[in-house]
Parts: C-alpha cells; structure tokens; sequence
C-alpha cells in the first residue's frame, strides 16, 4: 500500500478544560479530495490549525510522508507541502495582485529588499499555474471574492504544495463561480495535490469530495469513501439526530390574502411581480443570486421602496417606504446577513429582542418598565428555546442558530401577521436549521402569513405551500409545492 | 497611445494626489493675484524653511498611519529629548559643533521610541492609548524630573548651525531677504531614505502589509511585532531630529513650543490622501498634505487675514480635503459595484 501523505493519529486537544478533540486519526492519500465535515464546535478548525502547526496538540502525533512528528511549527508544515487557505483568504486588500501573491516567498528566502521585477515574475508564474488571468497591478480590494480566491490558491501552490486545506472555501461564491473553483480543484487533483476541503454543505461534499471524514464534538464519528454517504446518514453523523423531513402542509389558509403585490418593479432591478399571500401560508421565492430577489425582499420591508404597481395589505392599498411604514402595517422581515442587519452583535440577547417593541414596554415618560420587559425576555427565550444561561449574555456569544433565533423572536415579539425571511438558515447548522422550521411552521399554523426568500431548494421545498421561481427580475414559474422538484425549479431558474 | 493615455488619466483621478496638487496650486495663484508676493523667491525660500520641522514629523506620522497605528506623542517625545540634550550641552559647557547634539537627542528619541514600540508591539496594546499616555509621561518627565524652563541661550555650535545657511534670496522689489537654511538637506535626507525604505525595503513594503491586515501579515511571514518596535524607534529618532533642528532655528528652548503640533501634523498626512485606517497612502500625497497646511499657516497674512483666523482656515481647509477623500472612497466603491455586477451578468 502507499504511503499516506499525511497521517494524524490519536490526536488529543484541550482548552482550558474543554476537550477540543479527542483522540482523532485519519489520514489524506496523495491527490485525494477529502472532505472534513462538522458542525460548529465539532473541531474542525483545531484540526486544521494543529495539523498545519499553529496548535500543538496535547498528545498523539502526526506522520509526513513516513516521517513522525510530535508538534511541528507552521514553517515546517509548509516545507512538509502543507497549505492553508482560510475564509478570509490571508490577503492585503490595500496592495497589488503581484504583492499579494509574491510576499511568501520571498519573505521565505529572507530577502530584505525589493526587486520589483523579480517579484512580477514571481507572480506571473504563480498565475500561470492555474491560469488564472488577472492584472497583475490592481488594487486586491477591488477584486471579486472569486479573484481573491484564486490569488490564495495560486500562492498556495508556489511551495512545492502537496496538501491544500481550504476552510470553507464556497461561503461567499456565487454558483458559477463555485463551479469555476470545483474544476480547478479537480485540475490540481490530477497533479497529485491532495485537498482537504472543509465544509459543512451536503451538496458540496457529495459533489466534489472522494472521501469524507465527519467530526462532531471532538470525536470522529465517520470516515469513509463518499459514494457510501447519503444525505440523511451525512445529517446523522453531523449531528447526531435523525430528521424526518416535515413537508409543511398548511392549514386554516384565509379566505382573502393578507399581503398583496400588484405589478411592482424597481428599475433595473425587477419588474411586474405580483403574487399574494394568505394566512397560514408560507410563501418561497427561489432564484440566483442576481435574480432580483434581495431586491424584492428589501422592496416589500420598505429598505428600497418601489418605484411601480402597489402593495396591498388585508386588501387596502399601502405606502411602504420605510421599514417603519413596514412594521406599522405589521410586516417584519429577517435579513440575509443577520449579523450586520439583524442584531446588535455587542448587546445582550434580552436587549436584541425587545428592541423592536421598545416603545410598548415604556410607562409613563418613557422609563422603561424593568419587569415587563425581563418577563418579555424569559417568555420568548423559552419559546424559541434559545440555549444561553443568562439572557444578559452578549449576542456574540450565541452559535449561528440561536442567533437566527433571536432575530424572530425580536420580530414575534412585535405581534406581526406578516414576514418576511431573506435566507433563513443562511450558515445555521443543520441541527439549529431543523428547529428554526420546526418554528416557522407552527408560526403559519398560528396564522401568519410568510414569505421566504431562499436559494436553499430542499428547505424551500419543505417549508413552503407555494413557490416563485425568478429569474432576471421576473417571475417565470408559480408552482404548489407538493406538484414540485428540485429539477424543474433549476430549469427555470437557469 | 489614446487609450493608454486614457487609462493613465483615469488612473490619476482615482487617486488623491492630483487633488491636493490643484488645491494648492489654486491657493497659490489666489496668494500670488491678492499680494503679487507669493512667487518671489524669498517668500519660497521662507516656506520651504517653514516645511523643514513639519515636513519631518509629517514622515513619523505617515510611517505609524500607514502601519495602522496612530501616534500623539511625537511633540511631547521631541520635546523631552531636545529639552535633555540642550540642558546637558549648556550644563557641561560643550562648545563643539552640533552634530553631538543631533546624536543624542536621536539617542534619546530611539530610547523613547522603544516605549511605545515595547507597549504598542510587544504588549499589542492600542496605538492611541499608548501615545496618549506616553505623551504625558514625556511631559511630565521633562517638566517634573527635569524641571525645565525656558532656555534663552543654546549651545554655540547649534546657534552657529541655526543660523548658517545654504543660500540667501533677495527679493528685488521689497529688499527683503530670506535665509535658505542647511536643515534643509536634513530634511531632503531624511525624505529620500524613507522613500526608499518605503519602496524598497521589505521592512517598508512590511508597514502597508501590516496596515492591510495584520493577521495576512503575520501568516505570510512577516515579523509583524518587530516591525511595529523598529517603526516607532524610528518615529522617535525622527522626531527627535525635528526637534533640534527646530531649536537651532528659533535659536532658544522653549520647553512647550511643539506641545500640540501633532494635530495639524497628522491632519496634513490624512489631507495628503493617507488612509486614517492604515495601508494606503503615499509620502508624496503626505507632502503635499502638509505643504498645504504649511503654507495656510504660513501666508494667509499675504492675503490680508489676520493671523487670528488661522485656525479656522486650516480646520475649513481639513474638513474639506478629507471630504474630497471620503467621497473617492465613495466613488470607487460604486463603480466597484457596478464593474461586478457587469460582470455577473456578462
């Protein structure tokens, strides 16, 4: 048998008492995609930072090419062919492409001064390796994530690299672009470059890795080849429960819609969207990312107002322009990027979801009144079952889940009727995405009407009755969502 | 070649230098229209001997900026160690030439450069905290322990050396004369080292990376708490040598004269289209920067405003040019955007 490109055997790792991981071996064959999956905290991360050097792990050791290592530091992880390439990339936006991808070596040939015809060669070279076309003089900032990328992966071929470990490397990629990234992963493969692929996405890991390996807290609770893998035994290892799919059937669906919206469009953006929404419905509306349906999801809140057509709510026409306009008419919407448009990250959580009924929970002079508002808290915590000891906690401190959790109890609190969710389970685990549709379920049973704007098609499947398919700023299919399938969707939205 | 042209054009509007450069060139010929003075050689020679002391500080204050750092001590620093070295000098009766002088208040400012360093580098404390607090502790140090107090006389060779000029210039209409002094080689030095440093060096390509992100900076393998130390001993080195040449050329030792300069010096550097948040920005943007504020400071007089109004001017002069500079953020932000989006649905 051949020998192992790398081999980490009983690796043991605490922190501060807290068992990072426990006793994990597994190993990476030359000119293998190997994926390593789990859900945040499972380890993943401490793996991959003691395997390329940065921790030392507290027992266990670590094989390179037949050669055994105890701790190595991170320059000899990079002589063993080890790369990193983390989520941000590693990159100095401020300077040029060329600068960008020489500065590693030739800070590792000690140089102290610059030549800067050396290093456009350096770079020219780099780029070559996966031809990757780029003008070597622009500014790394104003590049497309995707170009940034390939800056990282072109560097991190420069070193005689035999393992390329990307950590999370399709968060931010649009669907070409990530099929761009797959084909050139596949092109490194056939040099013998062996990548280890971190990533939490079913889709992913069964489309581009071979092999898998699933760490959930701490332990190693799979490894195998991925043609062994299903999508419900991936959902298990990952978590460590099982899932039924509840397809959401909806019941108590109000004669007269609640939310209306007649031909609206804003230019350039979308145009003649009309769709309706009953009570106890849950409205999905699927397409790529520049179908238009951000845009839509803000227009319908009142963040960019339409510019034609009318919104109507319980039947009368409606001004939205504003997001307090929105709320006043008892719409409330979930953004996309919660962290920088849904919470106030360096609050508390009690804080983050009285904060849009603030104004009820005032006496007179608006002192606010103490009681009403813990006992608000304590009743929505319980209610969504956020995990936290002490509401008082700063929202940071939340996993992604229970984060989400906190942005629809701030909204529910808010006695709405409508909402809006722009990517509901955008980077929530699956354990936590599970829950969060488990609520929005009950939430239309008790009446709601909801709208949910996802790219997400089996959560769209699931969750919604009826689904709207956009593409360049239409819509082109309104279908019920038990008559629908992944494909069809995909043929329309394509 | 038209098109090439093109791009070079669209180039420099994208960047901050040839604004500043039209700035100034318009207050110039508003000077020269108003009072006829502003192109007559004294009336240069004056401003470019009024640049020396700033145009020094100005290249610290850029260094620490570009890092991603921010740095208020350097006039409390200049100050102490200038004030030490005077006091020394005077004490042992030394009457050789001035580049003793210049040695040890650069010796001194190297020591107390090595303070912040060791705080900011070493113990990763942030820059504005240590400098605010490493000013009073300068200041303190030299009005407490040092007792100091105006000194009217300095040492002979660095009042010979305050005075010695390189040339004088006449202007033929008033009569007047103004001394070109040799500080200014100094300075010259002192600017074309940085530059190289700044192009040349990875030390100083190291500066922007770590002002870009520090944390690529370190992954990359840059020695980033060892830049920042080396970085501010240079700071204070600089500094320092503002602040003898400074003396020399006022002729007397007022211990608090610089207290409060590091305001305008900074905003000369952020006018010259040096980002506040570090890694980007050019020594030539930061000289033009504090030309300008020098030469407001220096020649609203020929314009008939009272010197009274000074301050206005050059906090008008501030708000505005760093406005010029938010809206290129703004700008480039936007045709970003669009760029990307083109090419999406391309």
């Amino acid at each position: 048998m051949a020998e192992s490109l790398l081999k980490a055997v009983d690796i043991y790792k605490s922190f501060v008492g807290v068992e990072a991981l426990k006793n994990v071996t597994f190993a990476i064959e030359p000119g293998e995609i190997h994926c390593l999956a789990g859900e945040n905290g499972s380890g993943k991360s401490t793996l991959i930072k003691i395997i390329s050097g940065v921790y030392a792990p507290d027992s266990g050791h670590m094989e390179f090419g037949g050669k055994s290592f105890n701790k190595i530091t991170p320059i000899e992880a990079i002589k063993n062919g080890i790369q990193v390439i983390y989520q941000d990339f590693s990159i100095f936006p401020n300077l040029t492409v060329m600068e960008n991808l020489a500065f590693n070596s030739e800070l590792a040939d000690r140089r102290k001064l610059v030549n800067w015809k050396r290093m456009r060669k350096i770079a020219e070279e780099a780029i070559a390796k996966i031809d990757f076309k780029v003008e070597l003089d622009a500014i790394v900032g104003n590049l497309t994530v995707a170009e940034k990328q390939m800056i990282a992966i072109s560097r991190a071929l420069m070193f005689n690299t035999k393992l390329i470990i990307m950590d999370e490397p399709t968060t931010a990629l649009t669907k070409r672009e990530v099929r761009n990234l797959f084909n050139i992963i596949l092109k490194l493969k056939e040099r013998g470059i062996a990548i280890l692929f971190v990533s939490h996405k079913l889709n992913e890991v069964f489309e581009i890795s071979e092999n898998f390996t699933i760490l959930r807290s701490g332990e190693l609770v799979a490894t195998g080849t991925t043609a062994d893998l299903d999508a419900e035994k991936f959902t298990y290892y990952m978590t460590g429960r099982e899932f039924k799919r509840n397809y959401f059937t909806p019941v108590n669906v109000s004669e007269k819609p609640i939310f209306e919206v007649q031909d609206i469009g804003i230019e350039g953006r979308f145009s003649n969207i009309s769709f309706s929404v009953h009570k106890g419905e849950i409205v999905g509306i699927t397409g790529l990312l520049d179908s238009g349906r951000s845009e839509l999801a803000l227009s319908m809140f009142g963040i960019r107002p339409i510019e034609t057509g009318q919104i109507l709510v319980k039947g009368e026409p409606v001004k939205i322009n504003s997001p307090t306009k929105a709320i006043e008419h008892k719409i409330g919407y979930v953004p996309d990027d919660r962290l920088s448009e849904g919470l106030f990250l360096s609050q508390s959580i009690g804080d983050n979801i009285v904060i849009s009924e603030i104004d009820r929970l005032a006496k007179n002079w608006g002192i606010l009144d103490q009681q009403k508002r813990s006992d608000e808290i304590a009743h929505w915590v319980k209610e969504l079952a956020i995990a936290t000891p002490n509401p008082d906690n700063l929202c940071q401190t939340l996993s992604g889940g229970n984060q989400q959790r906190v942005v629809l109890a701030k909204w529910l609190a808010c006695n709405l009727e409508i909402l809006v969710l722009n990517g509901p389970t955008v980077g929530v685990d699956i354990g936590s995405k599970h829950d969060i549709h488990g609520i929005l379920q009950a939430l239309a049973k008790e009446g709601l009407g909801l709208i949910i704007i996802s790219d997400d098609l089996p959560e769209v499947l699931e969750n919604c009755s009826r689904i709207l398919v956009m593409k360049a700023g239409h819509i082109v299919a309104d279908m019920k969502a038990n008559e629908a399938d992944e494909k069809t969707i995909l043929s329309y939205m394509l | 070649m038209n098109t090439k042209a093109r791009s070079m054009l669209k180039k420099l509007t994208r960047r901050n230098e040839p604004y500043i450069f039209l700035v100034l060139l318009a207050l110039c010929l508003l000077i020269e229209i108003r009072s006829g003075q502003f192109f007559s050689s004294n009336n240069l020679v004056d401003i470019a001997s009024a640049m020396v002391v700033p145009g020094l500080l100005a290249i610290g204050a850029f260094m620490v900026i570009v890092s991603g750092g921010i740095d208020v001590s350097f006039p409390a620093l200049a100050s102490l160690s200038v004030y030490a070295t005077t006091k020394f000098l005077l004490d042992i009766n030394y009457e050789g030439g001035v580049w003793v002088a210049i040695l040890i208040a650069i010796a001194i400012g190297a020591v107390l450069g090595a303070f912040n360093g060791l705080f900011i580098g070493y113990f990763r404390l942030p820059a504005l905290i240590v400098t605010l607090g490493s000013s009073s502790v300068f200041k303190g140090v030299m009005q407490g322990a040092l007792n100091s107090k105006q000194l009217t006389t300095i040492p002979v060779g660095m009042r010979t050396w305050g005075t010695s000029s390189l040339f004088i210039a006449r202007n033929p209409v008033s009569g007047l004369t103004s001394r070109m002094p040799v500080a200014f080689i100094a300075f010259i030095v002192v600017l074309a080292l940085a530059y190289f440093m700044f192009r040349f060096t990875m030390f100083g390509r190291g500066i922007y990376a770590i002002g870009g992100s520090e944390a690529s900076a370190h992954r990359a393998g840059f020695r980033v708490i060892r830049t920042k130390f080396m970085m501010y001993i240079m700071v204070g080195m600089i500094a320092s040598l503002a602040g003898v040449i400074r003396v020399c050329m006022m002729q007397q030792m007022h211990p608090t004269n610089m207290l409060g300069m590091e305001m305008n010096i900074i905003a000369g550097v952020v006018l010259g289209g040096t980002a506040i948040t570090g890694g980007r920005g050019t020594l030539l943007g930061c000289m033009l920067g504090t030309l300008l504020i020098v030469i407001v400071e220096n020649s609203l007089i020929l314009l008939g405003i009272p010197t009274s109004w000074k301050s206005v001017f050059t906090g008008a002069l501030i708000i505005i040019g760093t406005g010029v500079s938010a809206y290129q953020v703004i700008r480039m932000n936007r045709t970003r955007s669009v760029k990307i989006k083109a090419r999406r649905v391309a």
